[in-house]
């Protein structure tokens, strides 16, 4: 177990005596990311918290078995003592000042710990510096593989993502057909990726290594190998794998994210080295494709009561699900109907490089 | 390497054809060699099954005593029954499960395609819940609660047959989607848009959906019955605080299945809707809402948890209350405990999805609302304890599934409060920490209740004993191969493992699923000896027998009658005076009324539940299988025949007073014989 842990020995004791029994492997209990350490110490403090009372009433439970058997004549008979207010009160009170002591734990980490918030810290005794900027990373749950694009580089890359060490990363989390679960044990708790909708997580990787990530939540056939690799890099290693991804010249636009939308499974790592502005929002919005309209935009005229009647014409611009699952032609009848242009194939890589990277963190 | 796209289910048949629907010779799995097997021996043991009742003459009796009969306790039978073997097919794809998760790591890949991996994980979900635990709960309450209430029927007793039959007629759609067609390979919640016309285009997810629709009303009228039975049909003298803790326990349960399952009912139309009209309730398109869907399936399954567990306490409170030999402690916190249970459970859903991103007040919210239901849960633990101390504890079989509740319980619960801890469960959410938390309930809670109370109630109903020998053997296996099976899934789940994956990478993990299948393939020595039990106490029910009616020295008024009861249960309608009113009763010098016999008005037994059921069945396959007409058709014959059924006006008879005296008589003799 990593040097974290005997911080809170007193109250560990009897977890500790469970340890070896599973050895080393527990990442959910030895992370290497502050958000993930959190959750981790707050599975352990709770559970010490229950044994409080968990361990008095097995004990309990052994010994009013044992003494009270029908053959120990000796312990004490009484079949009709059925009522005892003091002892009621004990019995209701005892689980309410746990619930009590677990439910303030309860509120005040849930809301530290809200994937939603920003960090503030990266790790103990450690506030976020000054002038930080934090990684930006978006993230598309494929069938069955993910999709990392980084807006700010201007890259992207499949079943594998890299992060620069004790650098705050903000996740944008979709999907592209159904309910995934992103979830890299060793840095955060997971949180849902769903088609047509956002999710965030805040995190940090307080150390570097290979780390695994998949998807939590099942997904269909080729769920079992969603897996990617999260590499937590220091700041020139994480420089290095930029740079390495920019030079492969494969580009993500429109087109390449609707081959690789595809249901496919064990797919190789696969790097971009240009990908399309906005294709994450498109992603988002069920609109990659380019004769389709957004969601955004038909949420935009719904809300002004809508188009009558042309509304008619858009419903065929905008059926996302079907044409995916069953890897079908989509439908080429077109319709005029478009109130937004859609952008063209551009793909950008919008900002010099050698600001982020290495020198992310603010000095 | 890439694989070639595989689409999400199996392929779906692009034309339909106007006769047979989807329905065709594809549809039966023959390339499949682990279904054709099963399917082999299914159909060997079915015909051998049929052939014996032939020969044995049965079908006249089977159908007149058994399948038309509006009992009580026949259908509770009929439930238990149910209950055993739907237990046989869910715990094969248990094994199933835990022998692929044994074997596919690395190179290996198992012996099971994802495609069939998934549909029986889903199938394993769907019928221990549905068609396992639910028809044991219904069955025990049942037989047990008119009894215990001193009634002679529950309040409708035609529709209490209508209700088995379509709980039977679901698990019927269920097995048969083994050999025609598939099931659903989403889960046992079937969540969109994965369930979705679009990403489950085969028949699965609509077996999924029939199957439980047609189970459902069931499920539901038998609540209605057993709620207003429990309302209206207590004796004389036994008002609310008088009840037995176990019909207290069944009110509270079936308040929950009334309130609970119209919600089911209703969002599975919604996804029937969305599956065969074309509606967009929870599509990614057209502002549908996969996330409402969510919600309000766990708006039901969340006080479904309560459905399945609280008669169970109800039984433990029995069994604990009569092994002890003394009066339950604290009968009234007991009971407010149950209510307070009962009122909770409706505001604890989110915990499910705490991962979906709902803000963090409102997953505080739902995290605390969850381990305030932990305080009545913990003070009932320690009302049995209190009944234990200061008692005589006689450790029978059925206080030996409640000992190994206790113990196994309260580890349940306390794994459950953590996963109740939002920011631990999005750490512990779909991993096998939840797999094992959730069996612990289950299993450590409903399963061993159950057999606490088959145990408990077997003399009742048939009359002698369960062999004790086998009994604790069940027992020890069961603990043991819990432990076994799911402790290593604890510590998997902690080492970052997630549910519902038929193949790994990580070598290293094996082991622990090793251990894993270990424990499974030892409950399942506990399956069989509990049959070998049943067979064993069979051989030997002469010297098993009792005729007393009340061979443990109970409390309660199902102890009154003989075993098994008449079938008026009660020549006269007891009369109450207290909690635990066979106690006060034996107590009191009550002395058996021998003479002065009335006829008694009893309700007539009928086709119609099981013949209205069965058009259900068809009905649901037809709608499966898009075979329209036939759909209407069975729709049209389900109405005429439910109104052909208002107008049979033969629906009562009365019991001539000589066969009451007879019968009496015969009891009387019994229990002298049994008294010299």
């Amino acid at each position: 177990m990593p040097a974290r842990l005997p911080r809170l020995h007193p109250l560990l004791l009897p977890l500790l005596l469970s340890l070896p029994l599973a050895g080393c492997g527990m990442v959910t209990l030895a992370p290497s990311g502050d958000i993930a350490a959190r959750q981790g110490d707050l599975i352990i403090v709770s559970t010490v918290l229950m044994l409080l009372i968990v361990v008095p009433v097995m004990v309990l439970t052994g010994w009013f078995a044992w003494h009270f058997r029908a053959s120990n004549q000796k312990a004490n008979h009484d079949p009709d003592w059925h009522h005892s207010t003091a002892l009621e009160l004990v019995i209701w009170s005892a689980p309410l000042l746990i619930v009590i002591m677990l439910g303030a734990v309860t509120w005040i980490s849930t809301h530290t710990l809200d994937p939603f918030r920003k960090l503030d810290r990266i790790a103990e005794g450690r506030p976020v510096p000054e002038g930080v900027r934090p990684l930006k990373v978006q993230v598309v749950a494929l069938d069955w593989k993910w999709l990392f694009i980084y807006p700010d580089y201007g890259i992207a890359s499949v079943n594998e993502m890299a992060a620069p060490v004790d650098v705050p990363i903000e996740f944008q989390i979709t999907s592209s057909t159904v309910m995934n679960s992103f979830f890299v044990p060793a840095l955060a708790g997971q949180i849902y990726a769903m088609p047509a909708m956002e999710t965030r997580l805040h995190a940090v990787i307080n150390k570097a290594g290979d780390f695994e990530g998949f998807s939590a939540n099942y997904s269909g056939a080729g769920f079992s190998h969603m897996r990617f690799n999260f590499k937590g890099m220091d700041g020139e290693g994480f420089d290095r794998w930029v740079a390495q991804v920019r030079e492969s010249n494969t580009e993500l636009g429109r087109g390449e994210y609707l081959q690789l939308e595809n249901p496919s499974a064990r797919e190789p790592v696969r790097h971009y080295g240009k990908t399309m502005a906005g294709l994450y929002d498109a992603v988002l919005n069920l609109c990659v494709e380019p004769t389709k309209m957004c969601q955004r935009d038909m949420a935009a005229i719904d809300a002004r009561g809508g188009l009558g009647l042309a509304n008619v014409y858009n419903v065929t611009r905008l059926r996302h699900d079907a044409d995916r699952s069953h890897s079908l032609t989509p439908a080429t009848s077109d319709y005029v109907a478009a109130l937004c242009s859609v952008p063209s194939d551009v793909t950008a890589s919008p900002v010099d490089p050698a600001f982020y990277g290495s020198r992310r963190l603010a000095p | 390497m890439t694989i070639a796209a595989e689409p999400h289910s199996a392929p779906a048949q692009l034309h339909d054809s106007v006769f047979l629907g989807r329905l065709s010779l594809e549809a039966i799995p023959y390339h499949e060699p682990i279904l054709l097997l099963t399917f082999a021996v299914a159909g060997l043991l079915g015909l051998s099954l049929l052939v014996w009742i032939t020969r044995a003459r049965a079908w006249g009796w089977l159908w007149r005593d058994w399948f038309c009969t509006i009992d009580h306790k026949k259908i509770g039978v009929m439930y238990m029954v149910l209950g055993f073997v739907m237990l046989l097919r869910g715990f094969a794809d248990a094994i199933m499960m835990r022998a692929q998760q044994a074997m596919a790591f690395g190179d290996a890949n198992g012996y099971l395609p994802p495609h069939h991996y998934d549909q029986i994980f889903t199938a394993h979900g769907v019928i221990m819940i549905f068609f396992v635990a639910m028809p044991f709960v219904t069955g025990l309450m049942n037989y047990i609660v008119p009894l215990q209430i001193g009634a002679r029927d529950v309040a409708f007793p035609f529709l209490n047959n209508f209700s088995f039959w379509m709980t039977t007629v679901g698990a019927v759609l269920v097995m048969l989607s083994l050999f025609i067609g598939e099931f659903a390979t989403t889960g046992w919640l079937a969540y969109p848009p994965l369930s979705g016309a679009a990403y489950s285009p085969g028949v699965g997810v609509d077996y999924y959906i029939w199957a439980l629709q047609i189970a459902g009303v069931g499920t539901l009228l038998s609540g209605v019955n057993l709620l207003v039975t429990i309302i209206k049909m207590r004796a004389p003298g036994m008002g609310l605080m008088q009840m037995p803790i176990f019909t207290w326990t069944s009110l509270c349960t079936n308040v929950l299945i009334v309130a609970a399952f119209p919600v089911l009912t209703a969002v599975l139309v919604l996804l029937a809707l969305d599956r065969t009209v074309g509606t967009n309730f929870f599509t990614n398109d057209f502002g549908g809402n996969p996330m409402m869907y969510v919600n309000l399936i766990w708006i039901w399954g969340h006080p479904e948890v309560y459905i399945l567990i609280l008669p169970l306490f109800g039984v433990f409170s029995e069994v604990v209350s009569t092994f002890s030999g003394k009066r339950l402690f604290g009968y009234a916190s007991m009971v407010y405990a149950t209510i307070v249970i009962t009122i909770l459970s409706y505001l604890v859903w989110l915990h499910h999805f705490f991962t979906m991103g709902s803000g963090a007040s409102v997953n505080s919210f739902f995290g605390i609302t969850t381990m305030i239901i932990s305080i009545p849960t913990g003070a009932k633990i320690f009302n049995w304890l209190f009944t234990m101390y200061r008692g005589r504890i006689r450790f029978e079989v059925p206080m030996l599934w409640t000992m190994g509740f206790m113990f196994t319980f309260v580890i349940g619960g306390m794994t459950g409060v953590l996963l109740a801890v939002p920011p631990a469960d999005f750490v512990l959410h779909n991993s096998l920490f939840l797999i094992a938390h959730f069996h612990n309930v289950i299993i450590g809670g409903v399963v061993f209740g159950v057999f606490a109370g088959v145990s408990y109630w077997f003399p009742k109903v048939f009359g002698y004993k369960l062999d004790v020998f086998w009994g604790r053997v069940s027992f020890w296996c069961w603990q043991i191969g819990f432990l076994l099976a799911f402790m290593p899934l604890y510590i998997l789940g902690l080492m970052g493992v997630t549910r519902r994956v038929s193949h790994f990478e990580d070598t290293s993990l094996q082991p622990w699923f090793i251990v894993a299948a270990f424990g499974a393939v030892l409950i399942g020595c506990g399956i069989v000896a509990m049959l070998v039990q049943f067979r064993v106490s069979y051989v030997r029910r002469e010297s098993l027998r009792d005729h007393s009616g009340d061979p443990w020295n109970g409390r309660t008024l199902e102890w009154a009658t003989s075993s098994p009861p008449p079938d008026y249960n009660f020549a006269f309608t007891p009369r109450v005076h207290d909690v635990d009113a066979w106690w006060d009763m034996k107590r009191g010098g009550y002395q058996r009324p021998t003479t002065g016999f009335l006829a008694i008005h009893m309700p007539k037994n009928t086709s119609a539940g099981i013949i209205l059921a069965a058009i259900s069945g068809v009905m649901g396959f037809a709608l499966i299988w898009h075979i329209w007409w036939a759909a209407g058709a069975a729709f049209a014959a389900l109405i005429g025949t439910a109104i052909v059924h208002t107008f049979n006006l033969d629906r009562d008879y009365h019991v001539p007073v000589e066969t009451v005296t007879a019968v009496e008589d015969l009891r009387s003799r019994q229990l002298a014989e049994a008294g010299a």
